[in-house]
């Protein structure tokens, strides 16, 4: 029998980016708030300590701040005529666990998706009719450009971003990404400093026509004072950012940007090592009455809040609203249900050349340090003699030369022995890479659900993800491959490859932790489990926050947009829900 | 201020007796509230390892190991060889914790086989593969040669190893756990504790970092950020200092 607690306000599920966010944004407004968090509290000063976080071997290797699979394992497979298996270890993507969840050890690339984006059906459709997009479910998002870009606004000043505009109130800005939807205004702190590999790449492809432009960066070109009067500092480059945290203050972070403020709050609180095992409906299923979580000695307690705010990670938001019974779920076969809908992840491929007498020190690096051009992103060149839609970020990021497990070696070189150790020596200082991240638009055999076998150790059914590269995303990526290949004959390699996708998906090397979808945002309840203002469609006093309510993927870092819809989703619980609670939008 | 610790970690316990903090009998879990929660010594370096003597190999899987890792990593004018850089001390003291005993990792069943996109699907911890693999390694080497691995000429184990990378050598293993898959188990071990920081076991005076150029635990590049295409000056440090 769980322990029955005093109401609150609002009950945030999980203490991440989108978790601080609404906190932050909702005690402003004087609501009550808790957050229950399932991972440990961490915070710079006590466990990102500058004199032992660079551990190659504990954090990026042995992955020590991350989810561990067995406090919460995926099953997966590439297809439905296959059984899934689970994920022992977590390769693939990597989830965050404890406060500050994924936003203490991502890399920081920030970007906008585009207006093109939000509108992606409509725009497509208009532009190359609507037989182009057969057998994809891309659809728009619900919301506008105009809607969403002070939220993105938001975001960025609270993290104190540094890049160059390209567009600013559709004045193009010499320096920036022309390819970026019209912003309000710059950047809050300029450009990262350059080391020699995005530099050789900038110049290397202007000189061919493209674009190159500084890719926009968490990790901070200067100290900063935030929105909310937090200080960070310069970033050092230290080559240790994705997958540790930042000794410096340096990354933005929920420690680095709200923790601070939130906290002294007297209208908010964090509970740590607490596990949400559901959110309680009322026997109608039209409400949510609280939640029911254990915390880390196993005893059980009921929480009741009058909002809800599912704040995981967007694959552990799914699973939530499916162990919640939040929504039906989405049925492959006859595309009837909402939940699980629309999984998307990232399509990628990578470029890496190999020189004579360089020294391009790839240890001196950091998460967002480098070069990126959005010419073959999106919808920015013309598809309709191709065949395929969307398109890939071209990234030159110097992220780290951690030796055990970055230190290439011209391809067909033995991996042991005394040929290895001579290989390794000539490529460490003599190889620059650059990579493509590609869209993933939306299948209908691409989906998630609970899986019929396994279970966690609380004995709840783990999340079951059936996912392949579609054959549109497939042929868009080889496309960006070929035109990989012509961008490197200028620089004038000894040698150089493309790595090119190929069809079946494949759990154990890590891709990317950009797995979008599954409790979409959108206009029609009977193709999104969330509208616009991310609110359940099914129970009105729950929102879903997360990169699970992009209807697709793009070929842009999520973070950015998911802090966008944050900001978003809190607006609307501040000036509209909390006035009049019920549904923000009626179908 | 407000810090009720329920959930304590001895780690916590530690540190919460010297922060006296409040401690609640009807509380909620680790409630934090008020004031950022901190703690002296909170943080949880890392404890370097003892050098001395083996946790979990036996001295026959240990030499064999030795043997491994020294013509993974043979001895030659760009560094110590594997054995000689700890990464058979390294191994050991890994199979010992938490990692010989995939403690974080999902191993409830059942256990079927998977497709290789689905990854490993054994029920096999690391420490297991090893006493396992190592066991079969010594039958082949016996059955073959009529010796142990570690008594073959070098020859014969590089044309050994060889054959267990490429596949024409199957040890006696069992299902869901392949020899490809024992292989690159040790392959990768080795690199792990010849790249990793000292600290660990291998990688003994930073020989790996000194080799390729890697400045190790320096965490400031500010002054080198824009000298393109020239070399670093200044060489490797360890997480405990050693220069």
């Amino acid at each position: 029998m769980a322990k029955a607690l005093p109401r609150k306000d609002a009950v945030i599920i999980g203490l991440g980016w989108t978790g601080a966010i609404l906190a932050q944004q909702l005690t402003e407004a004087g609501l009550n708030v808790v957050a229950i968090e399932r991972g440990p509290w961490r915070d710079t000063s006590t466990d990102f300590n500058v004199a032992y976080m660079q551990d190659e071997l504990r954090y990026a290797v042995r992955k020590d701040l991350f989810l561990q699979p067995n406090v919460e394992a995926m099953t997966m497979r590439n297809s439905a005529g296959q059984t899934a298996m689970p994920m022992r270890d977590y390769g693939s993507f990597l989830p965050g666990n404890g406060v500050g969840g994924a936003g203490v050890h991502w890399n920081g690339h920030t970007w906008r998706f585009t207006d093109e984006d939000f509108s992606i059906r409509t725009h497509l459709t208009r532009r190359y009719g609507a037989a182009k997009l057969k057998g994809l479910m891309l659809q728009d998002w619900g919301v506008t450009w105009n809607e969403i870009e002070p939220s993105f606004d938001q975001f960025e000043y609270l993290a104190g971003i540094s890049g160059k505009a390209g567009n600013l109130k559709g004045q193009m800005q010499a320096g920036g990404n022309p390819f970026e939807s019209p912003r309000s205004r710059e950047y809050p702190t300029p450009p990262m400093k350059m080391s020699y590999a995005p530099t050789l790449f900038a110049q290397t492809m202007s000189g061919i026509g493209y674009h190159p432009f500084p890719t926009p960066s968490a990790n901070l070109s200067q100290s900063y004072v935030n929105t909310l009067g937090v200080r960070m500092g310069q970033c050092t480059y230290c080559g240790f950012c994705e997958r540790f945290a930042c000794g410096n203050y340096s990354k933005a972070s929920p420690q680095t940007t709200i923790l601070p403020v939130l906290i002294k709050k007297p209208n908010f609180e964090a509970r740590t090592e607490c596990e949400v095992l559901k959110v309680n409906l009322t026997p109608d299923g039209r409400h949510a009455r609280s939640v029911t979580y254990l915390d880390a000695n196993g005893v059980e307690f009921e929480q009741p809040g009058d909002i809800v705010a599912i704040c995981a990670y967007g694959l552990m938001n799914v699973r939530m609203m499916l162990l919640s019974k939040i929504g039906a779920p989405y049925d492959p076969v006859t595309g009837a249900g909402t939940v699980g809908r629309n999984y998307c992840y990232q399509t990628n491929s990578a470029a890496r050349m190999f020189f004579e007498g360089k020294h391009f020190n790839p240890f001196i690096g950091a998460g967002t340090l480098g070069q990126s051009m959005d010419d073959l992103n999106g919808d920015a060149f013309d598809h309709s003699k191709l065949d395929f839609v969307g398109g890939a970020g071209i990234n030159c990021v110097v992220s780290n030369g951690r030796p055990i497990s970055n230190r290439p070696t011209v391809p067909g070189s033995p991996r042991w022995g005394a040929k290895w150790k001579q290989a390794t020596v000539d490529g460490y200082q003599n190889s620059m890479g650059f990579t493509s991240q590609g869209s993933s638009y939306p299948v209908r055999e691409n989906y998630l659900d609970l899986d019929p076998t396994y279970t966690d150790r609380h004995g709840r059914p783990l999340l079951r993800v059936t996912f392949d590269f579609p054959d549109n995303d497939v042929a868009m990526s080889h496309y960006v491959s070929d035109q990989m290949e012509k961008m490197t004959k200028p620089f004038n390699a000894k040698y150089a490859a493309v790595s090119r996708i190929k069809k079946g998906w494949d759990a154990v090397p890590y891709q990317s932790t950009h797995n979008t979808g599954g409790a979409v945002m959108g206009a029609d309840p009977k193709t999104s489990a969330v509208n616009k203002y991310l609110q359940s469609w099914d129970v009105p006093n729950v929102f879903v926050v997360g990169a699970s309510a992009f209807a697709h993927n793009a070929g842009l870092n999520p973070t950015g947009t998911v802090g966008a819809l944050a900001y978003w989703a809190a607006e609307a619980i501040t000036t509209q829900y909390i006035k009049n609670p019920g549904a923000l939008v009626h179908a | 201020m407000q810090i009720i610790a329920r959930a304590l970690s001895r780690r916590r316990l530690l540190a919460s007796v010297a922060a006296v903090p409040i401690l609640a009998a009807s509380a909620d879990g680790r409630t934090i509230s008020g004031e950022l929660p901190w703690s002296p010594f909170a943080g949880e370096p890392p404890r370097p390892v003892n050098p001395l003597g083996w946790y979990f190999f036996t001295p026959g899987e240990a030499a064999t190991i030795e043997a491994i890792v020294d013509r993974f990593i043979p001895g030659d004018h760009l560094s110590p060889g594997g054995k000689d850089s700890g990464c058979a001390v390294f191994i050991d003291r890994q199979l010992a914790g938490s990692f010989g005993q995939s403690s974080r990792l999902y191993m409830k069943g059942p256990f079927m086989p998977g497709l290789p996109t689905q990854g490993y699907q054994g029920d096999l911890a690391p420490a297991g593969r090893y006493r396992l693999g190592l066991r079969a390694l010594a039958d082949y080497t016996n059955g073959t040669y009529k010796k142990d691995f570690r008594a073959l000429s070098i020859e014969q184990q590089d044309t050994v190893l060889a054959g267990l990378d490429g596949g024409k050598i199957k040890l006696k293993l069992k299902p869901g756990f392949s020899t490809k898959e024992f292989f690159e188990l040790m392959l990768q071990n080795t690199m792990e504790g010849f790249f990793a920081d000292p600290l660990y076991g291998g990688n003994r005076g930073m020989a790996s970092w000194k080799m390729i150029g890697f400045p190790g635990a320096r965490y400031d590049y500010r002054d080198h950020i824009d000298k393109h295409n020239q070399p670093y000056p200044k060489g490797p440090v360890s997480i405990y200092g050693q220069v």
